[in-house]
């Protein structure tokens, strides 16, 4: 008996089927059930945990379709159009799916009809019914008006006009009902008779193709993993050449023969389908990943998904070496963000601005689409750089001391520096469109220490304050 | 006539191949040039070491040899987190000044020197890349003879140009072709004009030649290092790389 507090009153919100024979219903105040039975046993609900133990569940139920959808707290909706013939016809792919779940412990109703109103209220009232399409209508008939799961006001007023079950609801006029209860339980009650049909909203995005491969023994060895996600690879970029399209995102998703299920991705920035690559992306992941994949019991599914599928033209290798080396620096590029992350390997672009640290942005390589903006030098040819080669992300604040014999000193991380050489300024002012509040505009000098160490400098403030920018080579 | 065609596009698809693989690349410098048989060698590992302090300058060097040795190819710069706390994070536009094309650089940020040499390793073996820069503050245990022998094989397979850019390091035992050890030039005194960059470059190494030092500029429009007069006017003084450049090339 599970309790949770509903309007600021404790209520029942599972019970187990012992307590069901004996009169206990869902929804009912936990006072009225210590009335009935003194002697229950009563646990708080812990809705978070529910719902991770449900998505693992789901997580498991992938194996069967990936069109899992996830229905109120505590059902699962598997789209399972086109799977049922994989696994020896309808019945028995419901049949294996709820002893799986039962041989986990699990208590579970099921049943499969043509649309998932009709299924819900098949699985709460005739556990394990297939329901062929044509014979909703007939089949529901006699079911109580509640498995269809309208909200409790409709229901309870179709239970005080002596509407008993599905059947003599389906039998009133349809503009009486939408008249008094709207149209959204009409349709309810057109999709529960198998008229028309609402789409799932899947759980997890859809791959576009995928292929897998099953084991009669779980496999635990490296090499058999890595052989299997070759061979996948190969069958998947069959499929995407003949539809001439490559995936920019690549999903292996192992499920474990104990029901844990783990999936790894990987992020290409050009479309890809070499086999080749795939598999080397993929090792590389399985190298470097923090918690190693676990196969204690061992897999007994392996799938490689390929989503985000975007065309890509069949070409043979170019005898423009240009082309090769764009798609050679994409692969490494790809290779270096699986390994490290995107957000490491990192590509130039300019920006359309004068402030020295915003002119230009560092952008993850993978992603980065040509500028249409040209890199502009400030310097005019001839002369010395005008921005250094190293800039400081935080200016580093500094002073400049001036001694009695008229030669300046620079004081930086606590080392002074004799000023040999100084020019400037260069006034860049702040970008006022840009900023509520005005901000200063900064004076930048450049600095030459004894030693010949170049130096960008700014000052900025009413009462002037030096920073550190840059260094120059 | 359709023989002569054949025999022109064949000689437009093979030049531009000859001109890459040619082994040595001049750096510009005359002198340099000479003690390096005609240029730097492509394919195998080279190593800049800054003076204390003169970390920007040694950047600054290593960026126009990589940038020679790139050429229109591809230039890869691996930097560890701390490096751009501590000296600054490389600017694109900085790059820009300096003379080297940003749209061709990638850059890429890694936590420690571990991951620097494997990152190294892998990109070596992209033939698409001209030149890889690794930078390296410090002394990392992992950088050792074993590591820079792996850096030196991974190069030559596919002829891509490693260099190591230390920091706050000496010079140890390696299997690099050459090595630098660079410091900033300061400018004459009273002098007007804020010039290109100068540095003063010592070859402490040289596995097939003789070593040396100059003072080099870097032309920022011609992407060359060029002679200067510039560093003759600076009196040498006692703690200058010359002994430290013997003590180097010693080891």
């Amino acid at each position: 008996m599970v309790v949770t507090k509903v309007d600021n009153a404790l209520r029942l919100s599972a019970v187990d089927r012992k307590a069901t024979s004996l009169g206990l219903a869902i929804g009912q105040p936990l006072a009225n059930a210590r009335a009935m039975l003194p002697a229950l046993k009563v646990m708080a609900a812990n809705e978070p945990d529910d719902l991770k133990l449900l998505a693992r569940i789901a997580d498991w139920c992938d194996r069967f379709t990936p069109y899992v959808a996830l229905d109120g707290p505590r059902g699962l909706l598997l789209d399972v159009t086109g799977a049922a013939h994989l696994f020896g016809g309808e019945q028995a792919l419901l049949n294996r799916i709820c002893e799986g779940l039962r041989a986990q412990g699990f208590a579970v109703r099921g049943a499969m009809a043509g649309t998932a109103i009709t299924a819900c209220a098949f699985a709460r009232y005739r556990d394990g019914a297939v329901i062929a399409p044509g014979e909703e209508a007939e089949m529901i008939a006699p079911l109580p008006i509640a498995a269809l799961n309208l909200d409790p006001i409709t229901t309870h007023a179709f239970r005080r006009a002596g509407l008993k079950t599905v059947g003599q609801v389906a039998s009133r006029k349809r503009a009486e009902m939408t008249a008094r209860f709207g149209a959204a339980m009409v349709a309810t009650l057109d999709q529960a008779l198998g008229h028309g049909t609402q789409p799932l909203s899947p759980r997890l995005p859809l791959p576009d193709y995928w292929k897998e491969q099953g084991f009669a023994e779980p496999i635990a060895t490296e090499e058999v993993i890595r052989a299997t996600l070759k061979s996948l690879a190969a069958a998947l970029s069959k499929v995407l050449e003949q539809r001439g399209e490559g995936a920019r995102r690549l999903e292996a998703v192992f499920f474990r023969a104990d029901g844990a299920v783990r999936r790894i991705a990987i992020e290409m920035g050009v479309p890809t389908r070499e086999a080749a690559v795939i598999e080397r992306l993929f090792r590389e992941k399985l190298d470097t990943l923090a918690d190693p994949l676990d196969p204690s019991f061992g897999f007994d599914l392996i799938r490689l998904s390929a989503s985000r599928v975007e065309r890509a033209a069949c070409e043979a290798a170019d005898f423009d070496a240009s082309n090769n080396e764009k798609a050679d620096i994409s692969f490494l590029v790809d290779r270096l963000a699986t390994r490290f992350g995107s957000q490491r390997i990192l590509a130039f672009q300019p920006n359309d601005t004068h402030i020295p640290e915003a002119a230009w942005a560092a952008v993850p390589a993978q992603y980065v689409q040509p500028s249409k903006l040209p890199w502009k030098k400030i310097r005019n040819s001839g002369d010395a750089p005008r921005r250094p080669l190293r800039l400081f992300t935080r200016p580093e604040p500094v002073t400049l001391l001036a001694t009695m014999s008229g030669s300046q000193h620079l004081r930086w991380r606590k080392a002074q520096h004799g000023v040999a050489h100084c020019e400037g300024p260069e006034r860049i002012a702040m970008e006022w469109w840009r900023h509520q509040t005005p901000q200063l505009a900064r004076d930048y000098f450049r600095l030459e220490d004894g030693e010949g160490r170049r130096y960008w400098l700014y000052r900025t403030g009413v009462v002037p304050q030096w920073f550190l920018h840059g260094v120059f080579a | 006539m359709r023989t002569e065609k054949i025999a022109a596009l064949r000689a437009s698809l093979t030049r531009p191949k000859l001109e890459e693989i040619s082994p040595r690349v001049p750096l510009g410098h005359p002198g340099a040039d000479f003690y390096l048989k005609s240029g730097l060698q492509r394919g195998v590992l080279h190593e800049v070491f800054a003076s204390n302090g003169h970390e920007a300058a040694a950047t600054g060097f290593t960026a126009g040899l990589a940038a020679r040795m790139a050429s229109r190819k591809h230039l890869l710069w691996i930097r560890q987190d701390f490096s751009a706390l501590e000296f600054g994070e490389l600017s694109a536009t900085g790059f820009l000044e300096f003379g080297i094309d940003p749209g061709r650089m990638l850059l890429l940020c890694v936590g420690d020197a571990a991951d620097a040499l494997r990152a190294a390793n892998d990109a070596l073996s992209c033939a698409a890349l001209g030149a890889v820069v690794i930078e390296i503050p410090g002394k990392p245990k992992i950088l050792d003879l074993m590591a820079s022998r792996r850096l030196t094989l991974a190069c030559a397979q596919k002829t891509v140009t490693a260099f190591l850019l230390r920091f706050g390091a000496q010079p140890d035992a390696s299997t690099a072709e050459t090595r630098w050890l660079v410091r900033a030039v300061a400018s004459p005194p009273l002098e007007e004009n804020w010039g290109y960059p100068v540095f003063e470059a010592g070859l402490v190494r040289n596995r097939h030649g003789r070593t040396g030092q100059w003072v080099m500029e870097w032309s920022c429009d011609d992407g060359l290092f060029k002679e200067t007069d510039r560093g003759a006017v600076v009196s040498a003084p006692c703690d200058r790389p010359a002994a430290t450049a013997r003590e180097a090339a010693a080891i």
